[in-house]
């Protein structure tokens, strides 16, 4: 067992877990931040996606030891109170998503591949970016029409900061 | 309309939960004092379990008890059920081997569990199931079934001699056999439906909890049809009585079928939750997902066609040998009859049609619905074989279609199907269009000269929705009734619940159904909460699948607000002292036709409830209820062209195009409708291209992992041309037909087809690999 402290939705948390625990069941099991899914074990689907230290990473491939120190951010935690973080309402406005299970993943990857290429995207590339996410309802149709939206929304929101 | 009635592509109301992680799926759920299970589950695919040696486990830390089938068989829990009863040719019903919860003396595929391990963690759990020694006795098995049918091979059931579960036939054999005498062309094919894996993104879970007090069961499951587990794990498992026994679906992440069934992992956790007396929860891997979830299709077909000599069809013969798995699952056994062969007569006027099909079990996960259901695996065989036919008859794919049509309706096909209404060819020509198939040959000339091959191939599919007239299923074998349920209630503030039977695991229930409700009463959206998934609050209900919630589902909501208006229009009547006859509903108010005399809907409501003055003889409240049983099924159609471009130095694929002419009745929510399209095509050209569970000699499952079996991703597939014909179904009060599954079920062979276009020959098996596809090009095997 060993204590483990780390920043999660800007709040300051510690856990006292097995070091054998995987960031993503730290969030669900112990932090009760269930938005955070499991889809695979095999770190394939992107279910798990969550951002630490501002980057897209799977969590079902770090150890709680990883993220000792470090800033994790997931679903429930962009949007600012009521307003919904500009990916979530082009999920939303785009029928971005049908049963729900693979959409914190795919909002928390798709703003990192927004916030890498700067805004400027294609359809190509948001499909060469999505390749870690597995979505088995939308056919991925409405998942792109949403992060190109997004694109849009989040250049605005950023020049308007 | 209104703005938020029919035909408006509203968003969704329950997106919010789900994109700012609020939804609540089984796992997501925690009891007081819950224990964890792990299963102990077959390495082998046929074995006998000569002993089970627990002891270590039990003293490793937090285990709490290790329970075995021998347990679960000694406490009277009931086997597991197929609840559609089909019989052979010679007409003997169907033969079927025992299917424990937990095996107590034989293994028959890889997976299949044998012991539960109960734990205070999920980790203990897991920790103490390598600990327990299980003495297995290796047997032969059969992998597929070529092995199964052989003389001689390994035999699964003693009560199913030469692993044949059923010899089933269907059509007028003398009728199709005087059609190929007199036939001027035959055209024959030979084809496999490669096996799927449905794999919702959510592995299935469950939670179960006893009240020894209450005697009391509680499972949180990730069911389709909750009420059809709860009826089930009643009145066949013995697991409690109904009225002691609650079954919630909460929010459920996909389902595509799988979801169905009343597996033994729930049974398991219900009578595990009362021997330890505490709440056990399961939470499935994907390998154990891979394993045990029920997969689809796996059929292996020889279809043949006879033409006049004017190319119009006069005959199909189909035989095909299906694949069960090694046990019967819940339907399995109607798929491949009743929901396949009924549609082999495609979009078209076939006089005559014979089908023969053997059910084979094999050392395999069984095999049950899956997106479509039978009905891509007989639209895929049909479509293959017209597109054969155009191509050795030299004729356009597109006008031998339509030379064979049916065009009049309703029309009786040679296989109990009547086709209530379609146009087949608007469908034909909005597809043709999109695409611009007179284009194709300039584009094709083009792609020749920069070194790529060209295809375009069509799909002109019908399936039965609206799963289904009870009575008619009940006469084919069905266990069940088909019909759906309904509660209108609305409140003394004048909000309005609807209780549905169906269930909403991504279809959007929730803002579809509220729409119907906007549309009559000219409420808000928002002023409508649509309740379901809890055997506590909704009556009763047969769930969801076979594309039946609107056009069953919706129907009864239909049928019950009806009734809710009719009661409603006298309580109006009666305050505003004008006849009932001339009370019309507009924007949420009871007006008196002709007058400015109204009273909004919430004082109705509130005068139901208050009861202070309502007419003579008038119960209070306002609140009622429906069933709905369809009268037929209902008939979406549609045509599927997809334009493709391979690299023949690679043999890869390309999308180019693909369009969807889709005519799936009045659309309610034209955005939903289009993203189930969408869900669909791509497991179609999942079909096609990518998926396929492999088992190995020995009966391993070799694809039992997203590392090994080939999801579609994003860059796999294209963005989709969707169009839309209508024909209003007259079967239903809206007008409707369902769209979940079309998608699924006329993709791959226009996939396929347009692939076996572009390299100019037809030997080219599902999926479509580019190693495949390299290799017919090339002509090495």
């Amino acid at each position: 067992m060993s204590t483990v402290k780390l920043t999660v939705n800007g709040r300051s948390v510690s856990a006292e877990v097995e070091d054998r625990t995987l960031l993503v069941h730290l969030l669900r099991d112990h932090l009760n931040l269930t938005g955070t899914h499991v889809g695979c074990d095999t770190s394939q689907c992107g279910a798990c996606v969550v951002h630490v230290d501002g980057r897209a990473v799977k969590s079902c491939t770090m150890l709680v030891g990883q993220v000792n120190g470090a800033n994790v951010t997931t679903i429930e935690g962009i949007a600012k109170g009521d307003e919904l973080h500009p990916m979530q309402a082009a999920f939303r406005d785009n029928h971005g998503l049908q049963c729900g299970y693979c959409t914190p993943g795919m909002i928390m990857s798709a703003i990192d591949i927004v916030n890498r290429h700067g805004g400027e995207l294609d359809e190509a590339t948001v499909r060469q970016e999505l390749e870690g996410n597995i979505c088995r309802c939308t056919g991925y149709h409405n998942i792109v029409k949403s992060v190109l939206d997004a694109a849009g929304r989040m250049k605005v929101s950023a020049a308007a900061e | 309309m209104g703005v938020e009635g029919i035909g408006a592509s509203v968003v969704r109301k329950e997106d919010k939960r789900f994109i700012t992680g609020k939804g609540r799926y089984v796992d997501d759920i925690k009891l007081q004092g819950m224990t964890h299970a792990h299963f102990i589950r077959s390495p082998h695919a046929h074995a006998k379990v000569k002993g089970i040696d627990s002891s270590a486990a039990l003293k490793m830390p937090g285990v709490v008890a290790v329970l075995t089938g021998q347990q679960i068989v000694d406490d009277k829990v009931g086997n597991l059920i197929c609840g559609w009863a089909i019989h052979s040719k010679d007409g003997t019903p169907m033969k079927m081997g025992a299917w424990p919860a937990m095996a107590p003396e034989t293994v028959r595929f890889v997976g299949q569990a044998v012991a539960v391990v109960i734990a205070e963690t999920k980790n203990q759990a897991k920790d103490a199931a390598e600990a327990v020694v299980v003495d297995y006795e290796e047997l032969p098995a059969v992998g597929n079934i070529r092995a199964a049918i052989a003389p001689g091979a390994p035999q699964l059931h003693p009560e199913a001699p030469g692993n044949i579960v059923y010899d089933w036939e269907i059509g007028d054999k003398g009728a199709v056999n005087d059609a190929f005498g007199k036939a001027a062309n035959v055209v024959k094919l030979e084809l496999t439906n490669n096996r799927l894996v449905p794999n919702a993104m959510e592995p299935r879970a469950a939670i179960a909890e006893y009240n020894e007090a209450e005697e009391h069961f509680t499972l949180y499951t990730t069911s389709q049809n909750p009420h059809v587990a709860r009826l089930v794990l009643s009145a066949f498992y013995n697991i409690a009585p109904e009225h002691k026994l609650r079954v919630i679906a909460p929010d459920v992440g996909g389902g595509f079928g799988s979801k169905i069934f009343i597996y033994p992992e729930e049974m398991v956790a219900l009578w595990a939750s009362k021997k330890v007396n505490r709440p056990v929860k399961w939470t499935g891997e994907r390998t154990e997902a891979f394993l045990t979830d029920a997969h689809g299709r796996d059929h292996v077909t020889t279809a043949e066609m006879a033409f006049d000599k004017d190319n119009k069809i006069l005959g199909l013969r189909v035989s095909t040998h299906a694949n069960f798995g090694a046990y019967m699952s819940l339907f399995s056994s109607s798929v491949p009859t009743y929901l396949y062969a009924t549609l082999l007569s495609g979009q078209y006027n076939i006089p005559a049609i014979y089908a023969e099909v053997m059910g084979v079990y094999t050392n395999t996960t069984p095999v049950d619905a899956y997106r479509g259901a039978g009905r891509p695996e007989a639209s895929y065989v049909i479509e293959r074989l017209m597109e054969t036919s155009a191509r050795q008859l030299k004729v356009d794919p597109a006008e031998l279609r339509r030379k064979n049509f049916v065009t009049q309706f309703p029309h009786q096909t040679p296989v109990i199907m009547a086709y209530d209404i379609g146009d087949f060819n608007a469908s034909l020509d909005a597809a043709l269009k999109s695409i611009d198939y007179a284009g194709f040959p300039a584009r094709q000339a083009k792609a020749k000269s920069e070194g790529k091959l060209r295809g375009i191939g069509f799909s002109c599919y019908i399936e039965a929705c609206g799963i289904a007239p009870s009575k008619a299923v009940g006469s084919l074998g069905a266990g069940v009734g088909l019909w759906e349920s309904a509660e209108v209630r609305v409140n003394p503030v004048g909000t309005i619940e609807i209780l549905t039977g169906s269930h909403s695991h991504g279809q959007g229930h929730e803002t579809t159904f509220a729409q119907l409700i906007s549309e009559r009463l000219g409420v808000p959206i928002s002023q409508v909460q649509i309740v379901h998934g809890d055997t506590d609050k909704v009556q009763f209900g047969m769930g969801t699948y076979g594309s039946r919630s609107l056009a069953v589902g919706g129907s009864a909501i239909i049928k019950a607000m009806e009734k809710v208006e009719a009661k409603a229009k006298k309580i109006a009547a009666h305050a505003l002292e004008a006849s009932e006859n001339d009370i019309v509903i507009e924007n949420g108010e009871f007006k008196v036709t002709g007058t400015d005399k109204s009273i909004a809907l919430p004082m109705v409501a509130l005068a139901a409830y208050t009861a202070h003055n309502l007419p003579d003889g008038m119960e209070p409240g306002l609140k009622e209820s429906a069933f709905y049983d369809p009268s037929n099924f209902t008939f979406p159609a549609g045509t599927y062209i997809c334009e493709i471009e391979v690299d023949p130095g690679t043999g890869k694929t390309s999308f180019v195009n693909f369009v969807a002419a889709d005519d799936f009745g009045r659309l309610i929510n034209p955005m939903i409708v289009e993203g189930q399209v969408h869900g669909g095509l791509t497991q179609g050209i999942g079909q096609a291209l990518l998926e396929g569970a492999v088992y190995d000699q020995s009966g391993q499952l070799v694809t039992a992992s997203f590392m090994d079996y080939a999801m579609p991703r994003a860059d796999d597939v294209p963005s989709y041309k969707l169009q839309h014909t209508t024909t209003l179904c007259p079967g239903n009060p809206l007008g409707v037909k369902g769209c979940g599954e079309a998608g699924a079920i006329g993709a791959s062979a226009a996939v396929i087809n347009a692939i076996t276009n572009a390299i100019g020959h037809n030997k080219l098996e599902m999926p479509a690999t580019p190693d495949r596809v390299w290799h017919a090009i090339h002509g090495q095997a």
